[in-house]
């Protein structure tokens, strides 16, 4: 078993410095890596380049470090709930640029994967295809699209042990699994490190291979965007 | 009278075929899940990661852990999954997904659609639109027929930024229901006391008619 325990944050995030590239996992604000954004806060690291499907909300997830001017480029498909987003970005601070979620999931998988490059339907014939290779497949228009390149991956999971097995919870494990390996370096936080030989290796989402990384965070809020309930009959 | 949002998605619900995989877009697609028919069996498909969708949770059972691609807390049925973005999008794009349906700004003859973009005003990105107008085998469109200026919706060709071509099959309207043909729109149907004059009138790009025009069936 290769162990990859670190014991704090601050050691899972050795090694980021100002101006990478990072990908963080989650969909809006379910299943992001709360410990280390609140980290990268506190370390100032900035001029980031942030491959992440959202960016947060003005006072949560990667909306923390938006406030505090520390990304230089957002790669997402969707950037709607953040109103220091729509600032920065409309007086030209915050470079964006926007991609379909499926190509930007696959551009994650095929860095992990180790496929340069493919071809997508989504999107030709329209500007994100401006500029690309199009080719037809079966009759049909694709896009050529490449795998990302990333200093760092930083995912969230619900169990993990120290081989680095992880296992996800619910619609938490949205691009976090599609992350893992996905850069030269993937950090791994989880709400439950249990040692190895613990969880079922049936039941492994993502296995060790993928992670260099691994540490329990702490304190997770969890907040809910959009709370929708139904009344009991 | 022109039909409201939930009578819209009453009768896009109508077309929600038996044993059908389903990707509901927001806004007037989402309110189509109140309107499946007894007996038409559904798995809505949600791009976050979730099939087998079910309803928004009674108060005070919300998981953080379980949302929806409107980022709305919900519930799953039995027989549900969890899966990855690019496993969710490998449905999606591999056409497992039977049918999407989705809102839209523009549409136009030829089955283009426009419905992320608009040039001068924040643009919040297309999430996964894109990838599921140009991969769905079926894909209705749910959207007000004109503007609050009155200005006609269904073009000949989109004027805003465009999010897929040639790939929308139908369009339900507060006015009436279209078929995107290879020789542009017919109209199939109309909504109870509305006039083929009237849908004339209110649509930019020409219309195929054949024959009486029936009303929209609506309950």
């Amino acid at each position: 078993m290769i162990n990859k325990i670190v014991n704090t944050v601050q050691e899972a995030l050795q090694g980021i410095e100002s101006g990478m590239t990072i990908m963080f996992g989650g969909f809006g604000l379910c299943g992001i890596p709360e410990n280390s954004i609140s980290e990268l806060v506190k370390k100032q690291t900035s001029n980031l380049t942030c491959i992440s499907n959202n960016a947060g909300v003005d006072n949560f997830g990667l909306g923390l470090l938006l406030q505090k001017k520390q990304i230089k480029k957002m790669i997402s498909s969707y950037v709607g709930e953040n109103a220091e987003f729509e600032r920065q970005m409309l007086s030209g601070e915050l470079e964006v640029e926007l991609i379909p979620q499926g190509t930007l999931a696959e551009r994650c998988r095929a860095a992990q994967a180790g496929i340069p490059a493919f071809f997508t339907p989504a999107g030709y014939g329209t500007e994100v295809a401006e500029g690309k290779e199009v080719r037809e497949f079966n009759g049909k228009m694709h896009v050529m699209e490449h795998a990302f390149k990333a200093d760092f991956s930083i995912v969230k999971a619900w169990k993990g042990d120290a081989a680095g097995n992880l296992v996800f919870k619910g619609s938490a494990r949205n691009f976090n699994p599609c992350m893992c390996g996905a850069a030269k370096i993937t950090i791994a936080e989880v709400e439950e490190l249990v040692p190895a030989g613990t969880l079922d290796p049936n039941q492994i989402h993502i296995p060790g291979i993928f992670v260099q990384r691994i540490f329990q965070g702490e304190h997770y809020e969890k907040r809910i965007e959009q709370r929708t309930t139904r009344k009991r009959a | 009278m022109a039909l409201g949002k939930e009578e819209i998605a009453k009768r896009i619900a109508k077309e929600v075929k038996n044993n059908s995989y389903v990707n509901l877009g927001i806004g007037i697609p989402t309110l189509v899940a109140n309107y499946i028919p007894k007996g038409i069996n559904v798995e809505f498909q949600s791009e976050n990661g979730v099939l087998g969708m079910g309803p928004f949770p009674f108060e005070g059972e919300e998981d953080a852990d379980l949302i929806n691609a409107g980022k709305q807390t919900i519930t799953t049925l039995a027989g549900a999954s969890f899966f990855d973005s690019a496993t969710s999008f490998g449905m999606i794009r591999g056409q497992h997904v039977d049918l999407t349906i989705l809102g839209a700004m523009e549409v136009s003859e030829n089955g283009d659609i426009a419905n992320w973009k608009i040039p001068g005003k924040m643009v919040k990105g297309m999430g996964g639109a894109m990838d599921l107008v140009a991969s769905a085998e079926n894909i209705i469109v749910a959207m007000m027929h004109v503007n609050k200026a009155g200005e006609s919706k269904i073009l000949k060709k989109c004027t805003l930024p465009l999010t897929g071509v040639g790939c929308v099959k139908k369009v339900v309207t507060e006015l009436a229901v279209l078929e995107v043909t290879s020789k542009g729109f017919k109209l199939v149907e109309r909504a109870p006391g509305v006039s083929v004059e009237h849908i004339i009138t209110s649509t930019e790009a020409e219309l195929i008619i054949e024959g009486d025009v029936p009303e929209m069936v609506i309950d």
